[in-house]
Formats: structure tokens, C-alpha cells, sequence
């Protein structure tokens, strides 16, 4: 049963995607995703979790590894009042999805760490179901929308080459 | 009402006459800027996938300075990777540990006013300082740029930073900066462009400028804009740039919006200090004094450059570091370096008791073995103190302007460099 990973303070890339692991494979890098303030996380993930995190998520560089590595472990949503903007282009061209939500949302008292949760893409929605409450995310506009599904920028511009043919 | 700088290039570089906050187009790019760690290691697999070739080689700069030194076989690999697909791709614009990409780039003329330009690297939005519409984006998205050689935005409003008045004497741009992300904090650029205009910014010099552009992207703005003057002009030249005849088309010192404005006055502002562990913890250096630390760091696009140097050597010539403090010095490039040396700026911070790291990002990426140890405290010129950034996960950095750096390397405790320079 996919998890909520509320997590705490501002998530900045270096947490993600520490710089000292940033020559080593990605599967390495993994293991250091929020070491330094879960050092639960990369152990305990599990696919189709979704993570919750306050404003300004992905605030620092442009490492696309920070998006990377959630994507690679399993993470099915991130959820944020407000994401830097580097971090969420980088999540979109790489197919994993990054939801804007309410700031007043956050307050919602069933939205704890380790809540049981069921998340549907499509519909915007993140569900609780422990007291099945549902909340509603802002959804992207449409082209966004149809990267994602394609699964990211490479994907999607598969998709268009092999339609209008290679630019070279 | 007209538009604004952000609207002007972004109208221009995807071929309408105007664009509006909020309007998503798609723009051709001018120039695409790639280092070592996001560039050809991470596209070069992407454009195999997409069997695409780089839609056109000389727009492309390609710099290392990441994992400058190679410090282990995985770095030297990276290197050698990077030199080779610059070989087989027929990058000619490749400047190979010359310094930090965002100095390097306009100090070999890329950039000018008018200009459209990705760079894969957060402190993209450097190029601001010259007019340039620069902002950074990550490496899948480079890959589809430069097998396409355009990219979609969505139109930004511009948040207006006015400064009126001058800088009183050792107080800078970085102070300038960390004042700003004091004020509207880290998120507070809500990733639309930031202009940075009035008569304070006017009379900076383009390093300063640059510091200034640098780090808007720890404001959260996609770009921190400077519209383009005399200095802008002159600087681009001489940098062996080509200045379109056009770019008094893009002098515009206005924002759409006059809510977005924000006032600040130069005249009143002091030596700012940005405590661990984000660059919106800032306040007067003088609330800061008492506090011991291990390491001072003159580095980084954000604090090494030429004119850091000097304002660093202002502070340090005749004097020592302090007992038990280590102060070093990774100049912003190859060039900056040469200058400083001409002008006996390096000799004058030997003599203090600095030591030299190579002209690249340094322990400000914290991707070699140069780092901070556990427990280490760090007073640095860098633009980012996020906790680990800069070594162990128990470091400790603060942020402050060459001046202030130099000043507290000689005491051994934060200082307010004014308390050594007279008032």
C-alpha cells in the first residue's frame, strides 16, 4: 500500500542529490536521497509513494538528478505548495509528476507522514484513506499533461520525430 | 503600457510582436551553455535515443569546471568524455578549465544584450547582467534543445528590484543580494524575471552586476535582468563580443506591473551576513559578532571573480589571517587570476596567508575532495549555504561579500569589515 512522505523544512538539491555522490551511477547517488533529513527515506520507499513537501520544494541547482533519483525510487507524485522552477520543468521532462496544491491544504490534519494514500494522475487527486479524504490538485495544462504521459521530454520527442521526422 | 525587458527578448526570440504574463510560447535559442557534470556525460545518451545531432555547433559553449580537478577515475572519465564529444561534435566554443562557466562565458565575448540562452546550470541566470535573457534548465531538457534549438516558457511577470542612492564604501552587490533574499526570501522570486534597475545598479561595475544576476536564482526567479547601458556595451567589446546594433531597443527599465516593485536604498544599507543554513537568514554583519569559525572561502562564480579579488586584497594587504584559520581562494578563472597576479592582487592575499585552490566550482559544489570536515564553520563569498552543500553534513556556512570574508579571515570571529577599514 503506497505511503505519504510528509517531509519537513525546505528541500533543496543538495539533499536530494547530494554533491559529493553526483559522479557516482544514479543507483548509488539513491542511496543518499534525504540522508540528511530522513535518513529513513531511501531504505523505506517504496513504488508509488508519494511525497509532500512544503514550499519552494527543489529550491538550488539545476542537477536534474534531484527529480531523477525520486523518480527511480519508486516515488509516484511530489506534492508542493510551490517548487523551484528549475526542479519542476526537470520533473516534467522526466515524466514525474509534480502537483501544486492549496497552501491551505497543508493544514489538513489526516495529511501526516506514513498516511495510507491512493494518488490518480489523471484525475488530480490525491486520496487519504484512512478517513478517505480527498484532496484535489492543480492540474497542468494540457501539453504538460501530454509530456508527462508520454513519459518525459526524450519520449515525447520520440513520439514527434518519428511523426515529423528527425530535425537532422 | 509597454513591455518589459523579460517581454522584449522573450517577444523577439519566438518571432512575435508581443507576448503577455502567464502566455506560454515557444522561443529559439540563441546560445546553449553546458559544464562537465550536467552536459555531454548526461545529453550525449539522449540525442543517441532521439539518433539527433546538435541543431547547430556554434551555438554551443561547452566549459568544465566541475569536477576541475579530476580528484578519482570517475572525475578524469568525465573530463575525457567531455573532451571527445566536443571533438566528434565540432564544438568550437570549448573552454577547458579556463574557470567557472558563468565567468568564463562572457569574459570570451557569448554573450550580449537581446540574447535568448539556456545554460545547464542553475546560476544561469548570470547572464542576466549583460541583457540577456539567460536561465538554467536540466540536462534532459538541454538534450531537447539542442536537438531542436528551442525551448518553451511561460511569459514571466517582472518583479522589480529598484535601488536608489550609492553604496557606502565596503558594502557590495553580494550585500546587496543577501538583503534581498533577507527580504523576500528564497522562494520570493515565485520563478518569474527579475529586473534589477535604478541609479545604485546603474553605477556598478559588470562584476558586480554579475553577482547581482547570479543570484537571482536564490531569489527563485528564472532570470535576474539588468537592462543593458554604456558599461554593458563597453564590457562586451572588449570581451571580443558582438553588440547588435539593437540594443539600446532593449535599455528598458520598467515593470508592468507596479505591485511587484520593491523599494531598497542603497545609502542605508550595511555588511550583510547569511546564517546557515539558507541565504534568507541574512542580517547586518554586526549582529553577527563573536561567532568563531575554521575556514574562509573566497570562491565561486558568485564571490571569486577579479573584483572579488581586489576587494579581498583591500582588506588583507598588510595584515595576516588569523590563528587557527584557514583562508581559501579558488579565483573565478584562468583570466581573472592572470589579472589579479599582474596587479600583484594574488601576492598581497599569499602573504596574508591564503591558500589557492584551482580556478574551478571547488568546494562551493562540494563535488571533490576539498570539503569542509564534520563540525567545520565556513565564512564564504559562494552564493549557497545549504546544510551538506559544502562538505560534512555537520558543516556549518555562512554567506558575506569578499570584504567581509577577508575582514573576519584576519580577526578569526565574524566581522564587519568597516570595523578593520575605518569608517
Amino acid at each position: 500500500m503506497p505511503r505519504l512522505w510528509r517531509l519537513e523544512g525546505t528541500i533543496d538539491t543538495d539533499v536530494l542529490a547530494p554533491g559529493y555522490y553526483m559522479k557516482s551511477p544514479l543507483s548509488e547517488l539513491a542511496t543518499h536521497c534525504l540522508e540528511a533529513v530522513r535518513s529513513d527515506f531511501s531504505q523505506s520507499v517504496d513504488q508509488g509513494d508519494v511525497i509532500l513537501a512544503n514550499a519552494n520544494m527543489g529550491v538550488g541547482s539545476s542537477r536534474e538528478q534531484a527529480a531523477e533519483v525520486l523518480k527511480y525510487l519508486g516515488i509516484a507524485a511530489v506534492i508542493a505548495p510551490s517548487f523551484a522552477g528549475i526542479f519542476y520543468r526537470n520533473a516534467i521532462n522526466l515524466g514525474l509528476p509534480v502537483f501544486t496544491i492549496d497552501e491551505a491544504l497543508m493544514d489538513i490534519p489526516s495529511l501526516v507522514d506514513g498516511a495510507k494514500i491512493r494518488f490518480n494522475f489523471d484525475a488530480a487527486e490525491l486520496q487519504i484513506l484512512d478517513d478517505s479524504t480527498s484532496i484535489s490538485l492543480i492540474p497542468f495544462p494540457d501539453f504538460l499533461k501530454e509530456l508527462i504521459l508520454d513519459g518525459g521530454l526524450v519520449p515525447h520527442l520520440e513520439k514527434r520525430f518519428q511523426t515529423e521526422g528527425s530535425p537532422n | 503600457m509597454g513591455s518589459t525587458l523579460a517581454e522584449k527578448i522573450i517577444a523577439k526570440a519566438s518571432g512575435r510582436e508581443s507576448v503577455s504574463p502567464g502566455e506560454f510560447v515557444t522561443c529559439a535559442v540563441d546560445l546553449a551553455m553546458m559544464h562537465d557534470s550536467g552536459g555531454p556525460r548526461r545529453v550525449e545518451p539522449i540525442l543517441k535515443r532521439l539518433d539527433a545531432k546538435v541543431w547547430d555547433p556554434d551555438k554551443v559553449v561547452l566549459i568544465t569546471d566541475h569536477f576541475v580537478p579530476p580528484v578519482d577515475a570517475m572525475s578524469a572519465a568525465i573530463l575525457d568524455l567531455t573532451r571527445k564529444w566536443a571533438d566528434a561534435n565540432g564544438i568550437t566554443n570549448f573552454h577547458d578549465m579556463q574557470g567557472i562557466c558563468h565567468v568564463v562565458l562572457p569574459e570570451r565575448g557569448h554573450l550580449s544584450p537581446g540574447m535568448f540562452v539556456v545554460g545547464g546550470d542553475s546560476h544561469s541566470p548570470t547572464g542576466g547582467a549583460f541583457g540577456a535573457y539567460m536561465f538554467g534548465i536540466g540536462a534532459t531538457e538541454m538534450a531537447g534543445v539542442l536537438a531542436t534549438g528551442s525551448i518553451w516558457i511561460q511569459t514571466p511577470e517582472t518583479i522589480l528590484m529598484s535601488w536608489k542612492n550609492q553604496l557606502p564604501e565596503y558594502v557590495t552587490a553580494k550585500d546587496m543580494m543577501l538583503a534581498m533574499c533577507g527580504k523576500i526570501g528564497m522562494g520570493g522570486g515565485r520563478y518569474q524575471a527579475i529586473q534589477y534597475a535604478g541609479e545604485t545598479i546603474r553605477n556598478l561595475p559588470m562584476q558586480e552586476r554579475m553577482t547581482l544576476s547570479n543570484m537571482a536564482a536564490e531569489l527563485g526567479a528564472q532570470v535576474g535582468l539588468i537592462a543593458p547601458d554604456d558599461i554593458t556595451v563597453k564590457y562586451v567589446e572588449a570581451a571580443g563580443g558582438k553588440v547588435p546594433e539593437t540594443w539600446r531597443d532593449f535599455q528598458i527599465e520598467a515593470a508592468e506591473n507596479p505591485n511587484n516593485n520593491l523599494y531598497f536604498n542603497a545609502e542605508k544599507l550595511s555588511p550583510q551576513i547569511a546564517a546557515p543554513h539558507s541565504p534568507a537568514n541574512a542580517d547586518d554583519a554586526s549582529e553577527f559578532c563573536n561567532i568563531g569559525f575554521d575556514v574562509a572561502y573566497i570562491g565561486a562564480c558568485t564571490g571569486a571573480k577579479y573584483i572579488d579579488l581586489v576587494a579581498a586584497a583591500e582588506v588583507l594587504r598588510g595584515r595576516r589571517i588569523a590563528n587557527g584559520i584557514t583562508l581559501k581562494v579558488a579565483p573565478a578563472s584562468l583570466r581573472d587570476q592572470n589579472r589579479a597576479k599582474d596587479d600583484g592582487i594574488m601576492q598581497v592575499l599569499q602573504d596574508a596567508g591564503a591558500e589557492f585552490l584551482s580556478n574551478s566550482c571547488g568546494i562551493c559544489a562540494g563535488y571533490g575532495e576539498d570539503r569542509l570536515g564534520e563540525n567545520q564553520v565556513c565564512i564564504s563569498s559562494t552564493a549557497r549555504n545549504f546544510k551538506g552543500r559544502m562538505g560534512a553534513q555537520t558543516s556549518a556556512v555562512y554567506l558575506a561579500s569578499p570584504y567581509t570574508v577577508a575582514a573576519s579571515a584576519v580577526t578569526g570571529t565574524l566581522t564587519d569589515p568597516r570595523l578593520l577599514l575605518g569608517e
